[in-house]
């Protein structure tokens, strides 16, 4: 096998708007882009409680959180599997096999991840900064958005850490969502597939696609790393 | 520094020695995973050693990862069932010395409302005809495996393209195929062996068997020497001479699952 020639036809695939191998990019984005968004600002609340607020439990919760984050996505999988099977509890929902069990699996993938990193991001900033707010007489709503401006990068790092995640997260995807092509086919099921047909040029202008997205996604942070710096000093 | 290099080499050169002198009592085979999810070559394999000494390292994948793994030396030889593609593969200087060794067969399996009305149906192009006119579900491997060139070539055989509505290629090996069916409640193509295996997990039944273009013919292939000096040549066909000889041919017609047998030997009628 040549991994230059193939590289090169995986180049060509690319290029030439091959409409299957979009189609499986377009189903990887759009199931991604609406779990992160779904959970989004439900962790980021928690997030900030874990952080600011004083309850009894919260040390047991961050902990949950915390190891919930190393979880094998295939055993999220396959307790989802379990539940939304025909025998299974939700089997009447009818959702096994479709692209809204593979947005609950990833769903359930980066919530603790997104809780954890954002309550981290939460703890380390300035807490000043949240009592000054309320003292200039901001509401909570409005004292929050300038404590989540403050806290932007580590809060925008943490959404990238779980995008990158669950867009490259082949366990559950393979398990809830079958593979099924031009529906539940995504990039990593699909590279599984390719490679396990031995289509090796396929599997390798798949994963370019997730390679110069993590690209993009290091490049935006970096340059907005980059200003914050400038706008310090 | 200096000394580090050294240990390296010698290590590096100790483990290639030591590779080299395991590698030519082992012999790696890529088969289909319908015949190493079957337990035939669990069964084959410990009275192979018995006999020559060689132990038998499996990959088990799809036929066409399988011939790829061959096409690229990476393997000893292979044992599948594709014969197109087989055939290639010989053509193209790949494999030597293909054999037939032994076949069993193809079922096609739905849910017990058969919304298509095939059960009992004896000819399987009509079968899917209807399967396709109801526009039932169809849950096809999608998988480049042998199972799944088997069922485009029946698909070939109708009028219809397998890409009707209810057509699901799903690219997945023949047990999460099956399981799939099953919760989708669908119709779909297996290998009895794998079928017997899962039957009793499975919300399905056998709806056609027994038409003769449901025959699967399984071929043992040894890689071309002459493209991969490296392979052991010599342990593969060693293993392809144990597997065509009467006493695996014998034990193969008697390897039954759920008391039934799997597969019917071919190389002795030759």
């Amino acid at each position: 096998m040549d991994i230059w020639q193939t590289t090169q036809q995986a180049v060509q695939l690319l290029l030439s708007g091959d409409s299957a191998l979009w189609g499986i990019v377009g189903v990887s984005f759009s199931v991604s882009l609406l779990a992160i968004s779904i959970v989004l600002l439900p962790a980021l609340l928690i997030g900030f409680s874990l952080a600011y607020g004083k309850f009894p439990g919260r040390w047991l919760i961050l902990s949950l959180f915390n190891t919930f984050q190393s979880i094998p996505t295939v055993v999220i999988g396959l307790l989802l599997y379990m539940l939304l099977s025909r025998s299974g509890p939700l089997g009447d929902w009818k959702m096994l096999f479709t692209q809204q069990a593979m947005i609950l699996g990833q769903i359930l993938i980066c919530f603790p991840i997104l809780v954890s990193m954002m309550h981290a991001a939460f703890q380390n900033s300035d807490r000043r900064a949240w009592e000054t707010s309320l003292t200039l007489g901001a509401s909570i709503p409005r004292a929050l958005l300038s404590l989540m401006w403050e806290s932007r990068f580590p809060l925008l790092a943490a959404v990238i850490a779980a995008f990158s995640r669950i867009i490259t997260e082949v366990g559950c995807s393979m398990m809830v969502g079958g593979n099924i092509l031009s529906s539940t086919r995504n990039i990593p099921t699909a590279i599984a597939l390719e490679s396990s047909k031995g289509a090796f040029a396929q599997g390798v202008a798949l994963g370019m696609v997730l390679l110069l997205l993590a690209l993009g996604l290091n490049f935006f942070l970096s340059i907005a790393r980059g200003k914050a710096h400038l706008r310090t000093n | 520094m200096k000394f580090l290099k050294t240990t390296l080499v010698i290590l590096s050169l100790a483990s290639a020695s030591a590779v080299q002198a395991a590698e030519d009592m082992t012999i790696r085979l890529a088969t289909t995973t319908s015949t190493y999810h079957s337990g035939l070559l669990d069964y084959l394999l410990p009275v192979f050693k018995k006999d020559t000494g060689y132990s038998v390292e499996v990959l088990a994948a799809g036929t066409g990862k399988s011939l790829r793994m061959g096409q690229n030396g990476d393997v000893d030889l292979v044992m599948t069932h594709a014969p197109k593609a087989e055939a290639n593969f010989v053509e193209e200087g790949y494999g030597v010395l293909p054999r037939k060794l032994m076949h069993n067969d193809f079922v096609v399996v739905g849910p017990d409302a058969d919304p298509a009305k095939i059960a009992g149906d004896k000819d399987v192009a009509n079968a899917l005809t209807k399967i396709a006119s109801y526009n039932a579900t169809f849950v096809s491997r999608g998988d480049d495996s042998g199972t799944h060139k088997k069922e485009l070539n029946l698909w070939a055989q109708t009028t219809i393209e397998p890409n009707f509505g209810g057509y699901k290629a799903v690219g997945q090996g023949m047990g999460p195929t099956l399981n799939m069916a099953s919760e989708l409640q669908a119709y779909t193509m297996t290998d009895r062996g794998t079928w017997l295996a899962y039957q009793n997990k499975l919300d399905l039944k056998i709806v056609v068997e027994g038409d003769k273009r449901l025959f699967n013919p399984y071929q043992v292939i040894l890689v071309n020497p002459s493209r991969y000096p490296d392979v052991n040549y010599q342990g593969a066909k060693s293993f392809s001479d144990w597997l065509v000889n009467p006493k695996a041919q014998t034990m193969i017609n008697n390897y039954k699952r759920h008391g039934e047998q799997l597969f019917v030997a071919d190389a002795i009628a030759q």
